[in-house]
């Protein structure tokens, strides 16, 4: 009984990333860190909280926030979410090349988000004067949504790596787990945004 | 085992045994051998701060070198020792007592454990260049925010590397716990030492992101200018003390539940009794970890939160005193009628008893929030946390040290110095300790330098030097026992105690696939109840077959000596921006690590079967 052969059965299981031991650790392990990150970010939610009226003078959220340019990223972002639920459903249903084309969609609509965070970064920075050292509050939403935004980063390098790494062999049961892992992880990136859309952006306009 | 191999196979290979290895058990060495370095250096550090503290107005350490004592003392203690020693009693235990061949993880185990040592390296680092960090071990902001120099860039670097590396352990752990128990091996069958490290695992996963943003917002603040604590940027420092007790209450529960667990499962073996109130201590146990999150403003009774948070937080904080007065009952009727066999192993437990019952009684007495405005910052509060911590964890950790030594390293330390290490340092402790809380209620504040003649101080001090002494012969006698032994100690079978539980049913030290045949479990102590139906040992589970191991691998140390590198690189950019190449060489070097492992795929290796029958025969 060769790994090659039990991780590369004729037909796949109906919950391939499930189907092993090492999928089914890899599987409750990441949404034990995903419990993780969830404190973690309700940590920095708890401290940009406490700290988004203390602009010491500087420009403050109504001043700087647009709902415009928030409102396509939020769209982007969450039809990713929505394109890399077509990816792992076509996962399940062994059909390789069709989850290549819906996470390579995931991804570019991930690098269109990024790409408008970095211009609002930006247009804060030498537009506003608004940066990490202007006051507590510029501390704590450039920490806050620029974790998120770190972790976009991460998730789009991850699923780059994952695409290119097993584009010629296809799925097999030592796979499947890392994309859906890959594709869990995004989720989350997704309903952080939601957080930060709401908390940061609506609240601090209205 | 890992010294006939190494003899066999000459020192460098068995060093590099040691860098790839992905075995539980030898991590659980790596983490036994550097928990115990670190537990010396912090000791040497409190030996210091005592000489200092012997008499009124001493000048034997500057008042800096003092606060960079104090500092590195409890920083280290807690970190460096207590955490890792706990996490060498986890690996070299629970795959074992739930019947696995490894644990879910086996790579990321191995990065948990480099992540911790560098870490901690980088910590230590301090002393070496230009100051280690002094700003006490709970760095309050605005003071750890604008200390000069460089030392609480070492404190917040070493413990945002190595407390990854604990994030990474813990999630290891529930997982391994969850999903890698033998077959029967149910929740109401596993052995309260596999209890508590499933609920202290939980506790790492939910504290440790915590005290990962604190250490981020501190590192902003210092290295780039950010201003979460800095009040003329509008920023506010009790956010530093809400994350740091956020994290830093669940984490004294962290220390304490295995010590729990290890006397739990000693105080049976050496009973002859199952455990007193199994469920009650199941249920004890997973209650404390629910409430360890509910009380970390106790520890902010004074900075003002307004009588009504300080009710709530009081209340709860005095709640938890009823699952631990359960869990003490049980242990007590767990050795009532019993067979007691009283060795160096049940010693520390019996003296836990009484010791932990002190500190707790302390711990209701702070939580009283009227009465902690008298108490918050003196002596008293360094006395009840060394009850519990030492008392409790410490004793703890030589206790389940005596009584896996025979399991980890195939021979048993030593009764007669085993016996001399206990009487010294318990004395010792009791000595050092006591008089504190006296030292406390007369005024004495904790983290001075030193205090002044004629204010009644001076004996209490004096005494409490003379038992840190002690403490540290305990100490010494306990590393010449260690050397004694594995120089003259006899080998012994893989179930020396008439054990109860599944890491007693195979050799000792154990084979580096556990269990040949998984073993079945049929109910709480499944080994005793084999023995009692007549039974050598376990019934597998299964027939022999091949068994999937992992491979080893050197990427978690490349990766750990990475951020090592970018560690230094972000503490130094403040000085010369050069340094910011050293971080993106040091990032570069972790990255590249994890897509080699990313990209490579490790399928492990089986073991056949007919080698398996081979070694049956030796």
């Amino acid at each position: 009984m060769s790994s090659d052969q039990t991780l590369n059965p004729e037909t796949l299981p109906e919950q391939p990333e499930r189907a092993t031991l090492e999928g089914k650790n890899k599987f409750l392990g990441f949404w034990f860190f995903l419990g993780g990150e969830t404190v973690l970010f309700a940590s920095l939610f708890g401290t940009y909280l406490a700290l988004n009226n203390a602009t010491n003078d500087g420009p403050g959220a109504e001043e700087l926030f647009g709902l415009e340019l928030v409102f396509i990223m939020t769209m982007l972002l969450l039809t990713s979410s929505l394109t890399s639920v077509y990816a792992m459903y076509h996962m399940k249903n062994n059909s390789f090349s069709k989850m290549q084309l819906w996470l390579g969609i995931t991804v570019l609509l991930g690098l269109g988000f990024l790409g408008c965070e970095l211009y609002e970064f930006y247009h804060y920075i030498h537009g506003e004067g608004f940066t990490l050292r202007s006051s507590a509050f510029g501390s704590a939403f450039y920490t806050l949504v620029g974790f998120h935004g770190g972790h976009v980063t991460f998730g789009l390098l991850w699923i780059v790596t994952l695409m290119v790494r097993n584009a010629k062999r296809g799925l097999n049961l030592y796979n499947a787990p890392k994309f859906y892992i890959a594709s869990l992880y995004w989720h989350f990136i997704d309903v952080v945004w939601v957080f930060i859309f709401t908390v940061v952006y609506l609240m601090g306009v209205i | 085992m890992s010294t006939a191999t190494a003899q066999k196979r000459g020192f460098g290979a068995a060093i590099w045994d040691y860098l790839t290895t992905v075995d539980h058990k030898k991590i659980a060495h790596l983490y036994l051998v550097s928990g115990g370095l670190f537990f010396l250096i912090g000791g040497l550090e409190a030996l210091l701060i005592r000489i200092q503290l012997i008499k009124p107005s001493n000048d034997f350490v500057s008042a800096g070198f003092y606060n960079e004592l104090l500092t590195m003392h409890g920083t280290t203690m807690i970190f460096l020792a207590a955490m890792p020693l706990i996490f060498a009693l986890l690996n070299a235990v629970v795959p074992l007592q739930i019947g696995a061949r490894d644990v879910a993880f086996p790579f990321l185990n191995s990065l948990g454990f480099w992540l911790f040592l560098f870490g901690g390296i980088i910590l230590n680092c301090g002393w070496f260049l230009g100051g280690a960090p002094d700003a006490g071990w709970t760095a309050y902001a605005p003071l750890s925010a604008v200390s000069p120099g460089h030392g609480v860039d070492f404190y917040v670097l070493g413990l945002q590397i190595s407390g990854a590396g604990t994030l990474i352990g813990g999630i290891n752990f529930l997982v391994t716990i969850i999903n890698m128990r033998a077959p029967g091996m149910t929740y109401m069958r596993m052995p309260l030492f596999t209890w508590t490290a499933f609920v202290t695992s939980s506790l790492i996963l939910f504290a440790f992101p915590a005290l990962t943003v604190g250490l981020f917002l501190l590192m902003f603040d210092r290295l780039f200018g950010s201003g979460f604590f800095n009040a003329s940027m509008g920023g506010n420092s009790v956010i530093w003390e809400h994350l740091f007790w956020i994290f830093g209450h669940p984490e004294v529960y962290i220390l304490i539940l295995p010590a729990f667990g290890v006397f739990s499962d000693v105080l049976s073996t050496f009973s002859k009794k199952r455990l007193f109130g199994y469920t009650a201590m199941v249920f004890a146990t997973t209650l404390i970890g629910f409430l360890g999150f509910m009380v970390w403003a106790h520890h902010m009774f004074t900075t003002g939160l307004g009588p009504a948070a300080n009710s709530i937080f009081a209340i709860a904080t005095m709640a938890i005193a009823v699952p631990t007065g359960i869990k003490i009952f049980n242990w007590l009727f767990t050795l009532w009628g019993g067979s007691i066999t009283i060795n160096s192993a049940m010693l520390w437990a019996l003296a836990f008893i009484p010791t932990f019952t002190i500190g707790g009684t302390t711990g209701v007495m702070l939580a009283a929030a009227a009465a902690d405005y008298q108490y918050h910052d003196t002596y008293f509060v360094v006395a009840h946390f060394h009850y519990v911590i030492v008392g409790g964890v410490v004793f703890g950790l030589f206790c389940g040290i005596h009584y896996w030594w025979p399991k980890m390293f195939g021979k048993i330390l030593n009764e007669t110095l085993g016996k001399i290490t206990f009487w010294t340092f318990f004395l010792g402790f009791h000595l050092t300790f006591f008089i504190q809380h006296f030292l406390g209620l007369m005024g004495m504040p904790r983290r001075y330098w030193t205090y002044l003649p004629n204010q009644e101080l001076d004996t209490g001090n004096l005494i409490s030097t003379i038992g840190a002494f002690l403490m540290a012969i305990g100490t010494i006698v306990f590393i010449i026992n260690v050397i004694y032994t594995s120089v003259k100690g006899h080998k012994v079978s893989g179930d020396p105690w008439d054990g109860r539980t599944l890491e007693w049913s195979i050799p000792s030290p154990p084979p580096h696939y556990n269990f040949k045949q998984t073993p079945l479990v049929r109910g709480l102590d499944p080994l005793w109840i084999e023995k009692m139906e007549g039974r050598k040992g376990i019934t597998p589970a299964e027939p022999l077959d091949d068994i999937h191991m992992p491979n080893p691998s050197i990427l978690p140390f490349i990766m750990s000596l990475g951020l090592f590198i970018a560690g230094f690189g972000f503490i130094y950019q403040v000085d010369n921006l050069a340094f910011l190449w050293v971080v993106i060489l040091g990032m570069g070097i972790t990255l590249g690590a994890m897509f080699v492992r990313s990209i490579k795929d490790d399928l492990g290796h089986h073991i056949h079967k007919e080698d398996l029958e081979e070694g049956a025969d030796q």
